[in-house]
């Protein structure tokens, strides 16, 4: 009896190691592919030219691999989606924690997470048949695709992540620093001001670099809304391409495998994963810096 | 019996339907320092909070009866809670400074209230006031946070103090602490009587006997007896006062 517990105790506890190993193995095995399929790439394109080239037409004669223009797109999406995001999402998270009654919350919390589980393609639409037109009375001169209406696009998909990251945030301080606060004849706002939102900047800034995180990995939206042309013009008004964006486009198109277009998504793939890597070490060492909330 | 600066009139608080303090009217003196003690769940940190208005942010709690400060019911419709709390301050169970230096845990309620100081002249006499000085006074623009507890409970002292306020409410001011923290605490409560008027609800008999001129008994919501220390120590009327001094419930 004794044995056979033991036995079960044991199995038990390699099944669920089974479990991690795999989930390792298949990390690893990502990182693997990326860098087998863009060393092809690579033999082929100099890196400093892949790197610093400001020419992205991978598809077209004379072809040209210079990635800044896909990581300026990149980051117009990401610039303009974070503008828009964190303001709005804050000030959500600061209604929600400081003002919203017991069943106010109740009803919005939910009305959030409805938003945080519609589908991707449907956003894209969404921007591509309402944001676009709406932003065409403003800017008369907008393109059918362009960077502002996509990076509009992911803010609002990455806003109840973000709204819901700061309340939490807001939660987890400790009641009695707010009412140290209001004990000295403070106001909401001169509380929220001074000693919430200060306490809590490490909690913030890890939403921020968590919803940059996203933002960076964002596809079917942005490719339906920002279209797929490469470009370094910074201007929000034209189309762009974004990194994402690229390797869809490769992955739907002809392009036959084992071709340098083919390996070049890969290449982009790799960078976008090593930013994303850099992303989240360093939301870990801010969310470890500042242990303001153990009080 | 000095000027009574707070007075209770029938003052009934409610959680939901549950009645937490019932009907009770008492008066609270300048200069004085009145203990209010009692066994847990009596109502006493709840009758605390009402005298600055600090319940205000408890959900499903209800007033019936009157609070007055200088005469003035503060939860009369003309009245700005935020300047009631600038004269009536407090001390909390637990140290809560601001995750903020030392020096801008003293100076941020002055400053938002719009107080015009000379700020290192305030910064030194409440800590001083706070027998805290000789302690900080080489760091006062490090963090709060790396006082001891009994620091921490003394800095929030001076940062009460710094209002210049008339009352200071002390809930429980030492649960927190170490005995010999709590005794420089005691030491200090003595000292600022001279300057205010402090209320504090503390569920150490010993504590309420050596601290406070006057000692309020509290049971299940009712004030049950209420007299100088001396004698509700040594001797009260009610049989229950008794009964909670000696130790045979609580």
């Amino acid at each position: 009896m004794q044995n056979k517990t033991k036995f079960f105790d044991r199995s038990f506890h390699y099944a669920l190691l089974v479990f991690v190993l795999t989930t390792l193995a298949v990390t690893l095995s990502v990182v693997v592919v990326l860098l087998n399929e863009s060393s092809g790439f690579f033999a082929h394109v100099n890196l400093l030219d892949f790197l610093f080239g400001t020419k992205w037409t991978p598809l077209l004669e004379p072809k040209s691999f210079g990635i800044l223009p896909l990581i300026c797109g990149t980051f117009m999406i990401v610039i303009g989606a974070i503008a828009f995001a964190l303001p709005v999402g804050l000030a959500i998270a600061i209604y929600l924690s400081e003002f919203a009654s017991y069943n106010s919350r109740k009803r919005i919390k939910p009305i959030l997470e409805v938003l945080a589980g519609i589908p991707t393609i449907v956003y894209g639409f969404f921007a591509l048949t309402f944001i676009t037109p709406l932003l065409k009375n403003i800017f008369p001169e907008i393109q059918i695709f362009n960077a502002l209406s996509g990076a509009l696009v992911v803010g609002i998909m990455i806003l109840p992540m973000v709204a819901s990251l700061c309340d939490d945030g807001f939660r987890a301080l400790p009641p009695s620093l707010r009412e140290g606060a209001y004990g000295l004849g403070a106001k909401p706002y001169e509380v929220i001001r001074h000693i919430l939102l200060p306490a809590s900047t490490s909690r913030i800034a890890a939403t921020l670099i968590l919803a940059i995180s996203r933002a960076i990995g964002e596809t079917m939206a942005v490719t339906l809304a920002a279209g797929a042309t490469p470009n370094l013009s910074f201007n929000f008004l034209d189309s762009i391409q974004t990194m994402t964006a690229y390797i869809v486009q490769v992955s739907l198109g002809d392009t036959p495998a084992n071709s340098i277009e083919y390996q070049s998504s890969y290449a982009v793939g790799l960078v976008l994963f090593i930013m994303t890597f850099f992303m989240n070490v360093i939301g870990n060492l801010v969310l470890a810096k500042k242990p303001l909330e153990a009080m | 019996m000095t000027e009574p600066i707070i007075k209770i009139e029938d003052l009934s608080i409610y959680y939901g339907e549950k009645r937490a303090i019932n009907q009770v009217s008492m008066d609270f003196c300048n200069n004085e320092v009145t203990a209010i003690i009692g066994p847990s769940g009596c109502g006493k940190s709840t009758l605390l909070r009402s005298i600055n208005r600090m319940n205000d942010f408890v959900v499903g709690l209800r007033n019936e009866g009157k609070v007055l400060y200088r005469d003035k019911n503060i939860y009369a419709e003309d009245i700005d809670e935020s300047e009631i709390r600038r004269n009536i301050g407090m001390v909390f169970q637990k140290p809560n400074p601001f995750p903020k230096s030392i020096y801008d845990n003293i100076t941020w309620g002055p400053k938002i209230n719009g107080y015009k100081e000379d700020w290192e002249k305030l910064v030194e006499e409440s800590l001083k006031r706070a027998a805290l000085w000789d302690e900080v006074k080489d760091r006062l623009h490090s963090s709060a946070l790396e006082l001891s507890g009994g620091q921490q409970q003394r800095l929030c002292i001076a940062r009460a103090i710094a209002m210049r306020p008339e009352v200071i409410l002390m809930d429980e001011p030492c649960s927190a602490l170490d005995p010999k923290a709590t005794f420089k605490i005691e030491d200090l409560i003595h000292e600022l009587k001279e300057s205010y008027s402090i209320l504090i609800v503390t569920h150490n008999m010993q504590q309420a006997a050596r601290v406070s001129d006057r000692t309020a008994f509290f049971y299940l919501g009712d004030l049950i007896e209420y007299g100088p220390t001396k004698q509700i120590f040594e001797l009260p009327k009610k049989d229950q006062t008794q009964d909670y001094i000696q130790g045979k419930f609580g």
